[in-house]
């Protein structure tokens, strides 16, 4: 009998066992909350951050997005909670947490008067890469964010959109676990925002992402993971799949090719009311969780309706967001 | 990596003609007073010589010039000064260390020895004047080794003060001005205390002056390098708390 630690032994779960290592915590938010002076601009806000994912952080303006990407990236300290990133607490052993984190404010934070390649290897001096691995390091950031061309030349005189790059280049330099980045695609142009996302999904692959917008496509383009901000309080978190269940809204439109019985849809079990447009088309609206697509089928095959559409309606993405973040907010203002 | 921010401070500000401009500006002063001052005592040097225990040349010109920097210099810190904290606070490039794997501390010494860099190169072309007097004759190298410990420290201390300055404020020029007023006050403190006794001993006490004139006598009092010291300390002290401070206040 061989031993049971034995190299040639089957473990079925060994795959699952290194994805699950592979997928370890990379940030750990507990309990976050930020004031100035009187007011709180982050409350109570928990969440954590896996490899391999990307997480959007959405929120109207003045939600608390840049505040907590502040905070993540050590340039506010918290007033109340921990945060703990690739093992190391933000607070106590803050050397070795932001050596974990590349962070890309809202502005990049670029040096006019160097030109690229100065820049980026001052980036990297700073984030303690030995001086041999330094060129290659920034050889490779240059490669990742589409700057071969423009090493030479002074980031003052680059576009927006390259200054962008080139502080998105800043902050993966030194190849950081963890990436956050505050509305890296604002003020570019279309071309530049879809590869800004291409990278951004790119450096998912490897990295543990954060990324806040107030851009709602742009979560749905980039992100496995939401979250909604409103008011410094998390309202949603969900990953996209989760947030896509969350935009079906329980209608279904169908079209027939002849004029159906109201009366005939409105048995169908789950069915609470049919509303006509007045021709062949008809909006039907079912309680939560039952479905009557199979029996609404059903029914017109028996009685010939010929139907030919039938689409389950979807909320927008901006149609939750409005409903997330602007439902509570008449019961807060009752508590204060 | 204090070495790397100071490197990278020095360089910078050799990208725009700020420092070139004060180099220039500060050596044509200076050498005009100096020369005046050269050409003085070629006229009392017959005189001077009869004296028994008359002053030499190192005497004459190297205090007087000297302390002549020191007042140009007190103008001209603030405004080398002004843009290493605010400029970057502006520009919102502080970000970009505060997420570095840096601390306070090693970023407002990187900044200062980056600044002291330039001012020791200042300090080195202000020696260059009487060293080539050198050519004609000789030096009192102790007086003139004092002397320039002296300005050395005094600048150490109104880099200090002018980075402390810069931390306060987002505005370069404010910096500057705040700066200057400061390094002014330290100065003159002990006009106030002139005649005058009790307060008057201690404003003195605390006057930048009081502390840099025995260096240039050529007397060492390690009491005036210890002030020195405690000055640069401190506000190198004030500066790390305050950009601390950024992190924690809103």
């Amino acid at each position: 009998m061989p031993p049971l630690n034995a190299p040639h032994v089957y473990t079925p779960y060994r795959d699952s066992i290194r994805e699950l290592m592979n997928n370890s915590v990379l940030v750990e938010v507990n309990r976050l909350s930020r004031f100035y002076g009187e007011i709180q601009a982050v409350k109570d806000v928990s969440f954590t951050i896996r490899q391999g994912e990307v997480l959007g952080f959405l929120g109207p303006n003045g939600a608390g997005k840049t505040t907590t990407m502040q905070v993540l990236s050590g340039n506010l300290a918290p007033s109340e909670g921990s945060i703990t990133i690739a093992g190391h607490d933000l607070l106590e052993d803050p050397r070795a947490a932001k050596a974990a984190i590349g962070y890309l404010p809202e502005q990049p934070p670029i040096y006019r008067e160097l030109t690229v390649d100065e820049y980026l290897d001052y980036c990297a001096a700073l984030n303690r890469i030995p001086r041999k691995k330094r060129i290659a390091a920034r050889q490779t950031a240059k490669e990742k964010c589409g700057l071969q061309d423009v090493g030479k030349r002074l980031i003052g005189n680059l576009s927006k959109g390259y200054q962008q790059r080139v502080g998105l280049a800043q902050a993966i330099i030194h190849l950081p676990p963890v990436v956050i980045l505050d509305e890296p695609t604002i003020g570019l142009d279309p071309i530049q925002i879809r590869e800004i996302r291409d990278l951004i999904r790119e450096l998912g692959k490897d990295h543990g992402v954060i990324l806040s917008t107030h851009i709602l496509p742009e979560v749905q383009a980039t992100c496995d993971h939401v979250q909604i901000i409103n008011k410094g309080s998390l309202v949603l978190s969900d990953s996209i799949e989760g947030l896509a269940r969350h935009m079906k809204s329980a209608a279904l439109t169908v079209a027939f090719r002849r004029r159906p019985e109201l009366p005939l849809l409105e048995k169908i079990a789950g069915v609470n009311s049919v509303q006509s447009d007045g021709n062949e088309r008809v909006r039907i609206l079912y309680s939560p969780g039952r479905d009557p697509t199979d029996d609404v089928v059903k029914l017109a095959g028996e009685k010939n309706w010929g139907l030919y559409e039938i689409t389950p309606e979807r909320m927008s993405l901006e149609q939750i967001f409005v409903e997330l973040t602007t439902d509570e907010s008449p019961q807060e203002e009752v508590h204060t | 990596m204090i070495l790397t921010i100071a490197v990278r401070e020095f360089k910078s500000l050799f990208l725009s003609p700020l420092a070139w401009s004060i180099l220039a500006v500060v050596q044509v002063i200076l050498a005009f007073l100096f020369l005046g001052r050269v050409e003085l005592f070629q006229l009392y040097q017959s005189q001077l010589l009869a004296m028994d225990s008359g002053p030499g040349v190192t005497e004459v010109v190297v205090p007087d010039l000297l302390g002549n920097a020191a007042i140009i210099l007190l103008l001209v810190v603030p405004l080398l000064t002004m843009r290493l904290v605010s400029e970057e606070r502006r520009n919102r490039t502080l970000s970009l260390l505060f997420s570095a794997p840096i601390s306070m501390t090693e970023i407002i010494l990187g900044k200062y020895l980056g600044i002291m860099m330039f001012l020791l190169l200042l300090l080195a072309l202000i020696a260059l004047m009487p060293l080539s007097l050198l050519a004609g004759g000789g030096l009192d190298f102790g007086m003139l080794f004092s002397g320039l410990l002296g300005l050395a420290l005094l600048l150490a201390g109104f880099a200090a003060v002018g980075l402390f300055m810069s931390t306060l404020t987002q505005y370069p020029t404010v910096a500057a001005i705040g700066g200057f007023g400061v390094l002014l006050l330290f100065w003159i403190l002990d006009w106030s205390g002139e005649g005058a006794s009790g307060n008057g001993s201690l404003l003195a006490y605390l006057s930048l002056f009081n502390h840099y004139k025995p260096f240039l006598e050529g007397i060492f009092d390690s009491a005036d390098a210890v002030y020195h010291g405690l000055l640069i300390t401190t506000f190198l002290a004030f500066s790390i708390r305050r950009l601390d401070a950024d992190r924690l206040g809103g």
